[in-house]
């Protein structure tokens, strides 16, 4: 395989980036905030998305998807990732339609893929708790027997798009200390179950979240999702899958902020020049584009290994690497472009300030670079 | 292009793979099926290099197949490959671990210039020589008046009926004494700068060349100086028009940057560095782990950006058709690629720590010695081939589009 796009891809990019253009503008960020929109983002656009198969990517047709690929998801989500959308793909393709792809019984996957792809369901992953951080292995959440089902409690916080969710899959302890990885168990949540409530968190990059509470919420033994005690495997290979989908979502706010910036060096005028006739500041600029071609290339080498097959440990050292390379490249361009604009990048009214704020949100999201580093150096041994 | 004509094409190139591996396996002699431990054990061909049997064996083999070029067309000497043709060759040579039967700065420089701009009698002259490995060739760019300002060489080169008289300076040679021939730029017009410049061969052999080796801070080194005094070359040697010689200049100069940049992709470095963290810097009581957290984190950052840059360099020979001349983002290889190397030279010597100190004699290892010399020579490399603020200038204005 070769790291270039196919016409088909290459259209479906176009098509994407047309439809962000026109329906989802950047300055809608604001509204949202200043209005405290409780959805953040536009139900018709979401719908659209649907339309057009976006939300059933990566799900096979059997399901209802369109049963494309990895690649595909990647232009889409690079085009989002260019007008920072914020409608709710995270929590509800990448991680939730990842999750039961991966881990779900034939009926679970009947019961919500279709629901994903047509855009009647959102779904969100609650996997992370106040003493985590990034090591999601770390649950104080219960799971405890119930009859013939179980009883949950604890508190799940930052649940990416889990303010709007129907159903949230659920990371809780069943077996095991504290910090043990092994028995976690994934348990499928509905939102209107008594006992289940959900806050609504105000982030600094517009994105939807929610704390969700657990006080003794029974669900039923088919509620369990990927087997008894083994969230472990499951949830590392569902967030490695949505970290490389998201870095292809940072590499498009990546390249936005970039030609953003550029623009600015050309057109800006100061000392009667373009101040992108400065040395000081061209050789920086420079720098940012080795940055966006880098993580265009490990952006695509980790999407096309999935599209491959490929194993799991290999599947780990792109996800680790892209958002390594996203994150540090992303934050980069954020820092950059607010400091090359000058003044007028320190104002709300300018959009590069919105890329610096999810460019800190996303290098957060799924793990730091240091986090990643670990990771890589823990697969190999040293 | 239809299905069909698709699904022939992948047909004959597997064909073309089962011919290519039994008949490399049938004839790469053994003292070709080990990696080379330094670039001197490398075949550079020419008049004054002396090799080993199977390396010469390696090369009068693969030339007379046209192999050590595999792209050039058949007519200059070449394999006239396809480009997915010569991906299966390359594929099929690294499988084996065979050595490269050639290489040097005529199958990576001059050559795929002259097939972009020299006439037909260069080419014939020239091209099949390269492929043969007789000839080898160096590089007479910098002065010691025109180091980045490159367009300010003072070389003079007059005319004097069919040849040039060239007067002057040329340093950064490399393998100066080594080498056969030489292309070079002349000033062959004073009244104007980039316009004055012509590009030349030359025959090293020529009464009036003189060659003396630069020692570096490393040490020894391949470079030389080479001073000329009343050196006469005919005018057929010119290559594209008088005063025409730097946008050829320039053209070479991105075949050389993408070669510095593909010396830089990742071989067996990665390991070596995770051995030298494990023996030097070993974790307490679990040597299969690293002790210092801090170098943990900076062997992973490297590997992961080489990764990165091995993925990207692949990603523009995708993009690129063989032998084409490579455009302004070769630059970014060569900026990326020389800082990578120098970032893994200088964690080498943070990792041997005291022992990276030696300079010669008792106490270090060979392989200490060595890498204390690589370090420092890694420093010429964001420096030589354009500096690597030439490179940011070049990205700023042609890819970016930056004012002046």
């Amino acid at each position: 395989m070769a790291l270039v796009l196919t016409d088909e891809q290459e259209l479906l990019y176009r098509t994407a980036r047309d439809l962000v253009q026109r329906a989802a503008p950047v300055g809608r960020l604001r509204v949202y905030r200043d209005t405290r929109d409780p959805d953040g983002f536009s139900r018709e656009l979401w719908a659209e998305m649907a339309r057009l198969g976006w939300l059933g990517i990566v799900v096979p047709e059997a399901y209802g998807g369109s049963g494309l690929g990895w690649r595909e998801l990647m232009v889409v989500m690079e085009a989002l990732g260019r007008n920072l959308v914020t409608e709710p793909l995270t929590g509800t393709v990448l991680l939730g339609a990842t999750a039961l792809l991966l881990g779900g019984t034939e009926a679970q996957k009947q019961a919500h893929l279709p629901a994903v792809a047509t855009g009647e369901r959102f779904l969100a992953l609650a996997y992370q708790e106040a003493g985590s951080r990034y090591d999601w292995t770390r649950v104080e959440t219960r799971a405890e027997r119930a009859g013939g089902g179980w009883k949950l409690t604890g508190e799940k916080r930052h649940v990416l798009d889990g303010h709007v969710a129907d159903c949230f899959v659920v990371s809780a302890r069943t077996g095991g200390s504290e910090t043990d990885p092994h028995g976690i168990t994934c348990f499928l949540v509905r939102r209107d179950a008594p006992g289940v409530s959900v806050e609504r968190l105000w982030r600094v990059d517009g994105r939807g979240a929610a704390t969700l509470r657990l006080d003794g919420v029974t669900v039923s033994a088919d509620a369990i999702l990927g087997g008894e005690g083994q969230a472990a495997s499951l949830l590392e290979r569902t967030l490695d899958r949505a970290t490389i989908a998201c870095s292809a979502e940072m590499l498009g706010g990546m390249l936005a902020c970039f030609e953003m910036t550029l623009e600015y060096l050309k057109t800006r005028k100061q000392f009667g020049v373009p101040i992108g006739s400065f040395q000081a500041l061209k050789h920086r600029a420079a720098r940012l584009f080795v940055e966006t071609e880098l993580a265009r290339s490990i952006v695509m080498a980790a999407h096309e290994a999935l599209d491959e097959g490929a194993d799991d440990q290999r599947v780990l050292r792109l996800a680790a690497t892209a958002k390594a390379r996203c994150s540090d490249g992303f934050v980069l361009m954020g820092n950059e472009g607010v400091q090359m604009h000058g003044g007028i990048g320190m104002t709300d009214e300018h959009d590069v300030g919105l890329y610096l704020k999810r460019a800190r949100a996303a290098e957060i999201q799924f793990g730091d670079t240091a986090f990643h580093r670990q990771r890589l150096a823990a697969l190999d041994g040293y | 292009m239809g299905l069909a004509d698709s699904v022939r094409r992948m047909a004959d190139l597997e064909t073309f793979r089962a011919e290519v591996r039994t008949w490399l396996d049938a004839n790469a002699p053994a003292g070709v099926r080990t990696p080379p431990r330094t670039p001197d054990e490398l075949c550079w061909g020419g008049r004054k290099g002396s090799y080993p049997e199977d390396v010469r064996r390696w090369l009068a083999l693969m030339a007379e197949r046209g192999w050590t070029a595999p792209t050039w067309p058949r007519e200059y000497g070449g394999g006239g490959l396809s480009k997915a043709e010569a991906r299966v060759l390359a594929e099929e040579m690294a499988r084996l671990r065979l050595r490269p039967p050639l290489t040097g700065f005529g199958l990576e420089m001059i050559g795929p210039l002259l097939l972009q701009v020299g006439n037909e009698e260069q080419k014939r002259e020239h091209l099949p020589r390269i492929v043969r490995g007789e000839i080898r060739w160096c590089q007479g760019y910098s002065e010691p008046g025109a180091g980045s300002d490159l367009a300010g060489l003072q070389t003079r080169a007059v005319r004097d009926g069919d040849d040039y008289i060239l007067n002057g300076q040329k340093v950064w040679t490399s393998y100066g004494d080594k080498s056969d021939w030489m292309f070079l730029l002349v000033r062959t017009d004073t009244t104007q700068k980039h316009g004055g410049i012509t590009f030349l061969l030359m025959d090293m052999d020529t009464p009036g060349v003189q060659v003396r080796p630069i020692r570096l801070i490393s040490g020894a080194s391949p470079f030389t100086e080479t001073f000329l005094t009343d050196v006469r070359v005919p005018r057929r040697n010119v290559v594209g028009e008088e005063n025409g010689g730097w946008a050829i200049a320039k053209m070479l100069l991105r075949f050389e940057r993408n070669m510095i940049a593909d010396v830089f992709k990742a071989r067996d470095d990665r390991k070596r560095l995770l051995d030298m963290a494990r023996r030097y810097v070993p974790a307490a009581g679990d040597h299969a782990r690293v002790g210092d957290p801090v170098i943990r984190d900076r062997i992973t950052q490297l590997e992961m950006d080489q990764l990165c840059f091995d993925l990207t360099l692949a990603r523009a020979r995708d993009r690129l058709g063989a032998g084409q001349p490579p455009g302004a983002e070769v630059s970014f290889f060569k900026l990326y690629g020389t800082e990578l190397n120098q970032r893994r030279r200088e964690l080498m010597v943070s990792i041997a720590g005291p022992q990276a100190l030696g300079w010669e004699g008792p106490g270090f290892s060979d392989d200490e010695l060595a890498l204390t010399r690589d370090w420092l020579r890694s420093r010429g490399n964001t420096i030589e081939g354009g500096t690597s603020e030439i490179q940011l200038n070049i990205i700023a204005k042609h890819v970016l589009g930056l004012p002046d």
